[in-house]
């Protein structure tokens, strides 16, 4: 029998592995961090602008093009007017909202739930850029969509934590996103939402009153949590929005 | 590869074709299922893998004297687990746009059944240098068959490469599309890149008959 077999052996080799790769993660972790930080604040401005169409997206080139990270800061003050809180149907002015995490925002209660909206102008149009969190298929998908006044969407952004890479994960895909500009949410005076249709024989999106957008093959599910998720995100916004203008 | 000495050299070499993981260990399908509808994904989980199973094995090889038996099959997962996370906090960290585009495979490459199984097979039995080649080869092999996979499933599937539409634009009806190519959907589901595999071993059992099993 090997030194190696011994359950002392065992146990001791145990404790040193874990104390040594914790430590090794931990302390990585925590000097990563501010960087990583950093990182996740200029994505969220990025898909903020991108959603309100400050962007680098060439015309007639299919690649989603962010304002670079050395830019974005500066950008993201010049383009952003206001940040507001909701809250139990009161909406304030608020810096705070920027720092909402959606995520932890989903699972609380509707009365305590707190929903940014940010304000932008560009080229002297208002933008109401609403951030919104749901489920796809895999796990979280989430985004930003830019009304104007008359309630029709300017651009909009989606991104998924884990959707199948060439199905759902096309989300992000800016033939998809690029879609959703020009379509209604209202339907007459009633809220109808955006739903991602299979079949509504409308594949590059001519008809933009029909409250429907062309499903990405392969991704019913996918595509259902888009619809569901602006669904009840919008619901609650726009009576806000309407109160606003 | 004068480098190498040809005992060292079969240790690349082998795994590349006459002993693949996937193809002749029918290892490692789950991710070459999951992954291989686009072929940039494909390529970014086999330099993923190469990264992993190279490094892995080394450390392996360098702990094979004092890893007690009883917990090694927790030892290597605990060696996995954690150099796949120092990858993934390193990418978040430096470069963030990759790491977006990794997030799903990162999680994947602790559940690929190649590197637990080189672990176990050759670097609790070798020393680091050898282990390191048995590592890189294994991923290459591995890498090869999911380019393979991947450039089919995205070529017939979406009438793309990287992104790019080599076959003409499907909506404007350009390239081969004018003449009534069609895409074929079913590419792109996980059943086809099984049988995209089968081919493959097919193909490669009927060149090299000494592979073929007796039973």
């Amino acid at each position: 029998m090997a030194k190696t077999d011994g359950n002392g052996y065992t146990v001791l080799f145990a404790t040193i592995m874990v104390v040594v790769v914790g430590g090794i993660l931990a302390s990585l972790a925590q000097g990563l961090k501010p960087a990583i930080k950093e990182n996740e604040r200029f994505e969220k401005q990025q898909n903020i602008l991108y959603a309100m169409g400050v962007n680098e997206n060439v015309e007639g080139e299919g690649s989603v093009n962010f304002i670079p990270t050395d830019r974005v800061e500066a950008e993201y003050k010049k383009y952003i007017t206001g940040s507001y809180i909701i809250q139990n149907g009161k909406i304030t002015e608020d810096e705070g909202a920027f720092a909402i995490d959606m995520k932890k925002q989903s699972k609380l209660s509707k009365s305590e739930r707190k929903m940014p909206l940010f304000i932008g102008e560009r080229d002297g149009q208002k933008f109401y850029v609403i951030p919104m969190y749901g489920k796809g298929l895999w796990d979280a998908i989430w985004g930003y969509v830019a009304l104007d006044d008359n309630l029709i969407v300017q651009g909009a952004f989606f991104d998924h934590k884990g959707e199948t890479p060439g199905l759902g994960a096309n989300i992000k895909e800016r033939y998809f996103m690029d879609d959703f500009t020009g379509e209604k949410i209202m339907n007459g005076n009633k809220f109808a939402g955006i739903t991602v249709a299979k079949g509504n024989n409308d594949p590059v999106n001519n008809t933009k009153d029909d409250n429907e957008v062309d499903a990405l093959a392969g991704a019913t599910i996918t595509g259902d949590g888009v619809s569901a998720m602006i669904k009840s995100t919008l619901k609650a916004y726009i009576p806000h929005i309407q109160n606003m203008k | 590869m004068g480098l190498l000495s040809k005992k060292d050299q079969k240790l690349i070499l082998d795994p590349l074709a006459d002993d693949n993981p996937i193809t002749i260990q029918v290892l490692g399908i789950c991710s070459a299922l999951a992954i291989t509808a686009q072929l940039k994904a494909s390529i970014v989980m086999s330099i993923s893998v190469l990264f992993v199973l190279g490094v892995g094995n080394v450390v392996i090889s360098l702990m094979r004297n004092i890893i007690p038996s009883k917990i090694r099959i927790i030892v290597q997962l605990i060696v996995v687990a954690t150099l796949v996370i120092i990858v993934d906090q390193v990418l978040k960290a430096y470069a963030y746009e990759l790491s977006k585009e990794l997030s799903v495979f990162v999680g994947l490459i602790i559940t690929n059944c190649i590197i637990m199984g080189r672990f176990e097979a050759f670097a609790l039995g070798n020393g680091p240098w050898r282990s390191f080649l048995d590592g890189i080869g294994n991923a290459l092999g591995y890498g090869v068959i999911l380019i393979i996979v991947g450039f089919f499933r995205e070529l017939l599937g979406s009438g793309t490469l990287l992104g790019f539409k080599v076959l003409g634009d499907p909506i404007e009806k350009t390239g081969l599309y004018a003449i009534g190519y069609e895409n074929n959907g079913f590419m792109l589901l996980s059943p086809m890149a099984l049988i995209v595999v089968g081919l493959i071993i097919w193909v490669q059992r009927s060149r090299n008959k000494a592979l073929i099993e007796e039973h």
